[in-house]
């Protein structure tokens, strides 16, 4: 089994256990009780899919490792999520900008994933694509009514797609893992995935009366390892159970 | 030959009329059988095989269901049990019996739509309130007390309502 089939499963498995991990903060302080639900919700599949994406992954490495001890036994510079998925939740705003630029992606990843070679990616693929379409009608509903809202609410949403914009570039930045990949009929092209969701971001931030922001500067290093300050906090919370008492099992 | 056979197919039969009482834990009229979890049996000698599909990736009842499996399976004296969790095809609630529609209703929840039928979009949305049956209903979250329902309100006898998602 490839190094790089590994790799590129652990990439979806860590980009989906952090971003679950930072939905989950929302559970209990959201504005109002339906949003607090919908986070708990949205995290729990992220989560969920975690759960697959890492077993798989774990099967594939043959070393023996499970889902748990991929989560709670690496340490930051072996997580390899892309950056934008670890960014403190901010405020409500920062939370549904960035949930839409990531749904949309998955969206048409899933998609795409569902005709993978990998058939277990594949069938993780056909059930991860209905719900993320799910997520993102929800998602793009915020962007517009906040975005196309009040005053306050759209320089909010302005400010946190400002902040965003520049941790999108990183996962689309194809490297070798994802040419091998593609190579092999295992994941889609990502310069046709980035087309894919620029046309939908686009249209929809048209519709919010948001302004795309230049693309004039960029942050990667997530998918290497090389993390932002606030991963190893996440992971202290994340990991801490494991951590204390090793070998803990429900 | 035939006796065998015969044999085969009443352990299967058995085994099939055991689970019926393993219900999702979270809507609790609703048999895993009904809900469309319960996808394959098969009965080879001693040991059980019964093959599940998650309605969803992260939900927290498929851990319970398939413990619960094993304990009815277990208590019938079917000490061998293998659970496997099957996800493609993925789960739809095209699934969902129709006695499985009967029991939400029952229980205040609406069942889901019809996707299949022409004009209708995923995740569709409830045919009536499940407590008056009035068509006037209006979406208060996505998201309700579950991952596989939407909260709704129905304009006729106000009251909130659980929608089963179409998906």
């Amino acid at each position: 089994m490839s190094n790089a089939h590994f790799s590129y499963v652990l990439r979806l498995g860590d980009n989906a256990l952090i971003i679950g991990q930072r939905l989950s903060e929302w559970c209990g302080h959201s504005p109002f009780l339906e949003e607090d639900i919908a986070m708990a919700n949205t995290a729990l599949d992220h989560v969920g899919r975690a759960r697959m994406l890492l077993t798989h992954a774990g099967d594939l490495e043959g070393a023996g490792r499970d889902e748990d001890q991929l989560a709670y036994l690496r340490d930051e510079r072996e997580f390899c999520n892309v950056l934008l998925c670890e960014l403190p939740i901010g405020d409500f705003a920062f939370t549904l900008m960035r949930q839409y630029l990531l749904d949309v992606y998955h969206l048409h990843l899933f998609e795409a994933l569902c005709r993978s070679q990998d058939e277990v990616l594949a069938g993780i693929a056909a059930k991860a694509v209905k719900e993320s379409s799910y997520h993102c009608r929800r998602s793009a509903e915020w962007v517009c009514r906040l975005g196309d809202g009040t005053d306050e609410s759209h320089r909010r949403m302005q400010s946190a797609l400002d902040e965003l914009w520049g941790y999108t570039d990183e996962i689309f930045a194809a490297d070798a893992v994802d040419e091998a990949m593609r190579a092999q009929g295992i994941a889609p092209p990502l310069a046709e995935l980035e087309r894919l969701w620029r046309a939908d971001v686009e249209a929809l931030l048209a519709r919010a009366t948001l302004s795309v922001p230049d693309d004039n500067w960029r942050a990667s290093g997530g998918r290497e390892g090389i993390h932002t300050e606030h991963m190893g906090v996440l992971l202290a919370e994340m990991q801490v159970l494991q951590r204390s008492h090793p070998g803990l099992a429900w | 030959m035939a006796a065998i056979t015969h044999e085969a197919d009443s352990a299967l039969a058995t085994v099939w009329r055991l689970l019926d009482a393993v219900h999702d834990p979270e809507i609790p009229p609703l048999s895993i059988a009904d809900l469309g979890v319960l996808r394959e049996v098969h009965v080879n000698d001693a040991e059980v095989t019964v093959v599940i599909t998650p309605t969803y990736m992260g939900c927290p009842a498929m851990h319970v269901i398939a413990e619960d499996v094993r304990a009815v399976l277990n208590r019938a004296g079917y000490l061998q049990v293998v659970i496997e969790t099957r996800l493609a095809p993925a789960w739809t609630t095209a699934w969902i019996s129709a006695a499985g529609h009967a029991q939400l209703l029952a229980a205040g929840i609406a069942p889901p739509a019809d996707v299949s039928a022409p004009g209708a979009t995923m995740p569709g949305r409830p045919r009536a309130c499940p407590l008056c049956s009035s068509t006037e209903t209006e979406l208060i979250s996505e998201f309700g007390s579950t991952a596989c329902k939407a909260l709704y309100r129905c304009r006729s006898c106000l009251e909130p309502f659980d929608y089963f998602k179409c998906l």
